[in-house]
């Protein structure tokens, strides 16, 4: 049916261009048009579901304006952290990626709406479930997919795998559920120290949520007034735990205690971003640390080797799909509001898939590692050294 | 002159005000442990304003044990902070700060403690700048007392050298004297990698002679080499931190004998100086090693597998032995406690085994 319209679209476009017309098959949402851009709307405001509060005066204003070059931007890079999940996905099944692969799709509004409300200047760090936030944080696609294959074009050679990628400002990608959070807060301890105006973004599961050095952390980043955005990206299963069986209290947002909390829609980029950018507001401020839930969810088991139906329905996740993605729940918005037409969105969404080919063309085809570079890389800015190899009469060269 | 060197060498724990000795018109400090350490943090927060210090009463108690004392009213409470009594935390936060481009001194108030934050120490700081390829780099220093001291009993006495010497992306350190306490912590705090730095607290009060020139602010002992501490022809004795003080007490009572020990003060568990033991044994054609820890696994085992592995194999005129501490949690009682470490007896009758004599 689509491929059909597509079809006759085109043929009406042949002809609008022609005779200069606006043209509007029937029967569809499919609206064809030579219009400049100057016809779309710049940019409109949308309501936004009210965020339940924790030890604050007031949440994010219940309205949020987008910008038509924001909505286009936001879509793209939701697509893209989309596309490529799904490409990790296949290249999973075909064994090319192996180990640990923890994907991403349906929480793309999280990474994409926090990102939206700092700046690239500040920071961020997360556990494992991190290929989407190494994206935003200016990672290229071609090198996060060379990664997950394990290849020298990889964003850390080939060496750290799915669950440690780094760039500038970006610190994993962390193994140890919990770990990363006491780390968080030692990045905002030193924005504070060095006195530049940059907070720490801080995430963590709904799993981790109940890690002991996470509230240790909550202590002393509240009595130190750190600038820490603590970020708890709830997608309701720790594993195959759903959240019920394993907190006493599910309101994440309230667990820092003392810390203001908010609770946020984490399907709506729009209410993510106003929420982040009231939390940063908050930091900047002096005022200390302060901690986000985002309700979320994701369409993969939690890693590639769990099917993610012994604990949950199809139904349930058909559900979410369906009344919640965060994609579609930008696009509609967009395309009701004339602010995207759909050729230009679609012309993005052929634009990303041809970003990810490439990319997962370049990740299956680069070479792995040399095995020079085995010993490599253990201490920085230090002389080159012996490592011990297997046996005793194999010695290996070291280089920082 | 020289009975006295001993005696004090031996880890007997005395308070003693520095004395300034003119010796031969060079000028020598007698300088303890604890000063030595104090002295280097200063020095080098004073240099580097990337570098502060963390950790349980680090502050305003002056140190758990004194090591940090006039540190926070010097410097104040940005550089010098007090943590709550969660090393997972501090230590998570210590190793953030390093991440983000700062250089913090991670105080253990001991090394018992740290086993709760180690998987901090390990998986977050050693092994980051490998799995970054090189990306991510974390200068850090994590220091404090570590192994056995005087009635503390089980969960306060073990030693950690060799679980953490195990581990690659560390470096390990374990000074004896306070010129080691001194040139290995600046070294420890300039080097841009995480380094353990395992302390004992039983030498804290033990004075030194320092020379001007180890005196000087940029004095620096590099990590990863070894020091022979006294010559010696028929055998080599290989030790770290106070062990070393024991193993010079038994070496002076053996040269009464007309056995002459080479003393070989290790300084670094990680990397090790494998180079200076065989060099040592080509010479003497015996080796014992000396440490406070369990045997097992442990430090002298290392040393042993290497030499067995390496060159020096060859000049073995018998097989090497370890010295450990007894395979036992510490107990408390005095007399229990006292045969749980390596006595100066044990020592020299060791020694006196390996050479058939």
């Amino acid at each position: 049916m689509r491929k059909m319209l597509t079809i006759i679209s085109n043929v009406l476009r042949g002809s609008a261009s022609r005779n200069g017309a606006e043209l509007v098959s029937e029967g569809a949402r499919v609206v064809v048009s030579a219009r400049t851009y100057a016809d779309f709307t710049p940019q409109a405001s949308f309501d936004i579901k009210k965020c339940d509060v924790h030890k604050l005066e007031e949440g994010p204003p219940l309205q949020a304006v987008l910008t038509r070059e924001e909505g286009l931007q936001y879509y793209r890079t939701m697509q893209t952290i989309r596309r490529m999940e799904l490409k990790a996905d296949q290249l999973y099944k075909q064994k090319i990626i192996r180990g640990f692969c923890h994907l991403y799709d349906g929480q793309e509004a999280c990474a994409v709406g926090i990102e939206a409300g700092i700046n690239l200047s500040d920071h961020l760090i997360t556990a494992y479930r991190a290929h989407g936030y190494t994206l935003t944080r200016g990672g290229t696609v071609r090198e996060i997919m060379a990664e997950l294959t394990g290849r020298r074009g990889g964003i850390a050679k080939g060496k750290g795998g799915s669950m440690h990628m780094y760039t500038k400002h970006f610190y994993g990608g962390n193994g140890i559920v919990g770990a990363q959070v006491p780390l968080g807060a030692g990045v905002a301890l030193a924005c504070k120290y060095l006195g530049k105006n940059e907070l720490c973004v801080c995430l963590y599961g709904d799993g981790a949520a109940n890690q002991g050095q996470i509230f240790e952390t909550y202590n002393m980043a509240s009595l130190w007034k750190l600038p820490c955005i603590f970020i708890c990206e709830n997608n309701k299963y720790g594993m195959g735990t759903s959240v019920e069986r394993a907190a006493a209290s599910t309101d994440y947002y309230k667990r820092g205690d003392f810390i203001p909390g908010l609770r946020v829609d984490g399907m709506d980029v729009l209410c993510v971003r106003e929420a982040t950018k009231l939390a940063a507001e908050h930091c900047r401020s002096g005022k200390g640390p302060i901690l986000m839930e985002l309700q979320t969810y994701r369409y993969h088991g939690h890693s590639m080797s769990d099917p993610g139906i012994s604990y949950r329905t199809r139904d349930e996740i058909q559900e979410v799909r369906s009344k919640s993605d965060p994609i579609s729940m930008l696009k509609d918005r967009m395309l009701s509001n004339n602010m995207a037409s759909v050729e230009e969105l679609k012309e993005i969404d052929v634009e990303v898939r041809k970003e990810i080919e490439d990319a997962a063309q370049f990740a299956t085809t680069d070479p792995e590692p040399p095995l020079d570079d085995l010993c490599n890389h253990i201490f920085y800015n230090d002389p080159p050294m012996e490592v011990r190899g297997t046996n005793p009469w194999t010695k290996l060269k070291s280089i920082s | 002159m020289a009975s006295l060197r001993c005696f004090l060498r031996s880890g007997k724990v005395f308070v003693v005000p520095c004395d300034i000795c003119i010796i031969n018109s060079i000028l020598l400090l007698q300088v303890t442990v604890r000063d030595a350490l104090n002295q280097a943090m200063d020095e080098e927060l004073e240099r580097d304003e990337r570098v502060f210090l963390l950790g349980e009463e680090v502050a305003q108690y002056d140190g758990a044990y004194k090591v940090s004392r006039g540190l926070w009213k010097k410097y104040g409470d940005k550089r010098i902070i007090d943590t709550p009594i969660t090393e997972m935390g501090f230590a998570g936060i210590a190793v953030g700060a390093a991440m983000a481009g700062l250089r913090p001194i991670c105080e253990f108030m001991t090394f018992n403690f740290s086993m709760q934050a180690i998987d901090q120490v390990i998986n977050s700081a050693a092994k980051t700048y490998y799995m970054s390829a090189g990306l991510q780099s974390v200068p850090i220093v994590f220091r404090g007392p570590n192994g056995a001291s005087a009635g503390v009993a089980a969960q306060h006495s073990q030693c950690f050298a060799a679980w953490y010497g195990h581990c690659p992306g560390l470096k390990v350190v374990s000074p004896w004297s306070a010129e080691d306490a001194r040139g290995l912590l600046k070294s420890a705090i300039r080097d841009d990698n995480p380094v353990v730095f395992l302390e004992n607290e039983l030498m804290y009060g033990v004075p030194f002679e320092m020379s001007e020139e180890v005196q000087s602010k940029d004095f620096l002992i590099p990590i990863g080499k070894a020091k022979i501490e006294r010559q010696g022809t028929h055998i080599t004795l290989v030790s770290h931190s106070r062990m070393v003080s024991l193993c010079l007490d038994a070496a002076a009572v053996l040269a009464k004998e007309g056995i002459e020990c080479e003393v070989i003060n290790m300084r670094t568990i990680r990397p090790l100086d494998a180079e200076a033991i065989e060099t040592s044994i080509m010479k003497t054609n015996h080796l014992v090693t000396v440490e406070g820890g369990w045997p097992q696994f442990g430090i002298g085992a290392e040393i042993l597998a290497r030499i067995m592995e390496g060159p020096a194999f060859n000049y073995l005129d018998s097989p090497a032995v370890r010295v450990t501490g007894v395979d036992i949690p510490m107990p408390y009682a005095k007399i229990l406690e006292d045969n749980s470490v390596p006595q100066i007896k044990d020592i020299i009758f060791s020694i006196k085994k390996t050479l058939n004599v």
